[in-house]
């Protein structure tokens, strides 16, 4: 026992590592490179796919793009390449959209905040949050047929309305799983101070937690709205596509991701143009809504 | 001696040794409480006598239910569906533990139907300041009229006067007084440690109860920290945790001395530290405990 310990001593002291060590750091040695290779050559793929997605979108979007786009409404087929635009297309997504992420914030947060604040040791707050994780992970098409069902066959027809329900649904999961993850972030001692103070708890929750909770309850937003707004699937059960401009909430409505399932796979060149526009233009807002929401996390960071 | 009440008595095989305040200084009267976190046990039997306008100390090893105590004095343990606590704690004369606090059937009585107005009252009028600093994420201002707004309708020249005078009592006002609209969160630790007091002083409460205020301060932040709560001895009682014997020592009228759940020796701080009494505390304040 002591002559190993001596002799092991020796062998560091005069730098040297026994055999059984070399071999174990080199076998270590070379699985790290096995694994850097492996995992650069996943990342370069990933960003090859990214790149190249984007440089087409780019690339034919913007060749698409003209003032038109935006003044015209979509065209009837078999016009001139460079006619025809998609305002209601964009108008329908916009209103859609708004009415549905109003929905889906509100549901979403009032949902995640009891899940996180009142759920604990209740039975009912465990079903709610597996049924919300199934929903999260739900196929939308299934969601389309689902709100088609309820809010578009009872009214016979499709309507705005019932594409903002749709894709609430898809999305209020998104800001319910967010807000609960978010929420319980905070400290149960913040909860206590405020409690301490004399105050109920909810009101703690709406002007202490939500203020302490901002920056991550937008970041869900975020989320949700980029979830959102490339949805097809509900839209094409719900919205019943509309050629023409409306602002109908009730009424059938055009909109962009509508519009690309329809354009994007037709022999028409000018309907192609404008379904490559289309999806520029949805790249570009869910850009555009991180690039703000970083820039607002950031803001308040700071204060 | 002056003090009425000295008795020891046998309890789980320690000693105890009570030299109480008079009964009728005292603000709070804990009698024979128990705690309980779910089935498990955490105070057994607990007696604290608390002096009106006097600064009492709560000292002893780690997990000796320090905490738990003074969680029950304001019934912030309410929040939490399973902890429950029996016996009396008498706030001038009237027992704030009511029988609603008793398991209906063994069954804990639901959290939302235990946080009636009566508890959130009860807190207005027994602050606490936690371990940790928790400034809320609002401007300095905004954090001490928070608190205020809860139960008292005032003005802006009111509400401006009120946060002066928490701020210059908390002894943070020098600090601050420019940069009253700036984040609460933006101050360093011993500042927000004193915001928070100046937040609970400031719907004038009768009690303050600090957990351990000082463990995540430097000290020149301890001692501005500990010179305020001298301060407010004059206008409200103090009851602290703390594991700075020298800190127990220097600024607190009475020391309870606590072990596995238990009050173990009480007396005024004069004389805790000198001679204590129990082999129990004798051996903590010699540091032969963790
Ligand atoms: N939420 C809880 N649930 C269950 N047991 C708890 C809970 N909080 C504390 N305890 C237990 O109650 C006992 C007393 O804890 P307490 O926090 O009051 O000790 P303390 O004296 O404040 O210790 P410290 O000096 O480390 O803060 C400990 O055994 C602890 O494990
Ligand atoms: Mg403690």
């Amino acid at each position: 026992m002591a002559t190993t310990e001596t002799l092991t001593a020796k062998n560091l002291a005069a730098g040297q590592l026994p055999g059984s060590a070399v071999d174990r750091y080199a076998r270590r040695k070379l699985i790290n490179y096995i694994f850097v290779g492996l995992t650069s050559i996943a990342t370069a793929v990933a960003i090859t796919a990214l790149v190249m997605i984007l440089y087409s979108l780019v690339a034919k979007g913007f060749s698409g793009l003209n003032l038109t786009v935006f003044t015209v409404d979509t065209p009837a087929g078999g016009e001139d390449l460079g006619s025809g635009g998609l305002r209601n297309a964009i108008v329908g997504s916009l209103m859609i959209c708004a009415m549905g992420m109003l929905l889906a914030v509100s549901i979403g947060i009032m949902a995640g905040t009891w899940l996180a604040e009142y759920g604990d040791g209740n039975k009912l707050a465990t079903i709610v949050r597996f049924l919300n994780d199934v929903l999260l992970s739900a196929p939308s098409i299934l969601i389309g047929l689902f709100a088609y069902e309820l809010f578009v066959v009872p009214f016979h027809g499709g309507s705005a309305i019932a594409g903002a329900i749709a894709l609430a649904i898809v999305t209020t999961p998104v800001v319910t799983r967010t807000t609960e993850d978010i929420l319980r972030l905070q400290s149960s001692q913040l909860r206590e101070a405020g409690v301490a103070l004399g105050a109920g708890k909810g009101l703690v929750i709406r002007s202490i937690i939500w203020r302490a909770s901002r920056t991550g309850l937008v970041t869900g937003g975020l989320l949700g709205f980029a979830r959102m707004s490339g949805e097809t699937a509900p839209l094409l059960f719900t919205t019943a596509g509309n050629q023409f401009f409306s602002m109908n909430v009730t009424q059938p409505i055009a909109s962009l991701p509508y519009t690309i399932a329809n354009f994007a796979l037709s022999a028409d060149d000018n309907w192609r143009r404008l379904a490559w526009v289309a999806s520029l233009l949805i790249a570009a807002a869910v850009l555009s809504a991180n690039i703000i929401g970083r820039h607002l996390a950031r803001g308040s960071q700071n204060k | 001696m002056s003090f009425n009440e000295s008795q020891a008595t046998q309890a789980a095989g320690v000693s105890t040794v009570m030299v109480a305040p008079p009964a009728a200084e005292r603000v709070l009267d804990v009698r024979g409480l128990d705690f309980y976190y779910g089935k498990k046990q955490s105070l057994y039997g607990v007696d604290l006598p608390v002096a009106r306008n006097k600064i009492t100390a709560l000292i002893g090893p780690s997990g000796c239910g320090k905490s738990t105590l003074l969680r029950t004095l304001n019934r912030i343990y309410d929040l939490y569906p399973g902890q429950r606590a029996e016996g009396q704690i008498l706030f001038n004369g009237e027992n704030i533990l009511n029988a609603k606090d008793k398991p209906v059937d063994g069954a804990p009585v639901a959290t939302s139907s235990r946080i009636g107005g009566d508890a959130a009252k009860l807190r207005a009028r027994i602050g606490m300041v936690f371990q940790r600093p928790t400034p809320f994420p609002m401007s300095i201002y905004e954090n001490i009229a928070f608190g205020v707004r809860l139960y008292r309708k005032v003005t802006k020249a009111e509400m401006d006067e009120i946060v002066e005078v928490s701020l210059t009592r908390a002894a943070l006002w020098d600090e601050v007084k420019d940069q009253l609209d700036k984040s609460g969160l933006g101050l360093s630790g011993g500042q927000q440690q004193r915001l928070c007091v100046a937040r609970g002083i400031a719907v004038q409460p009768e009690i303050l109860l600090l957990d351990e205020p000082a463990s995540a301060l430097d000290p020149l932040s301890t001692s501005k920290l500990e010179a305020a709560l001298m301060e407010l001895k004059d206008s409200l009682t103090i009851v602290i945790v703390t594991h700075n014997l020298q800190q127990a020592a220097r600024i607190c009228d009475y020391t309870g001395f606590m072990l596995l759940g238990r009050l173990v020796e009480f007396r005024p701080s004069s004389d805790a530290f000198v001679k204590p009494e129990t082999e129990a505390m004798r051996d903590y304040v010699t540091g032969r405990y963790g």
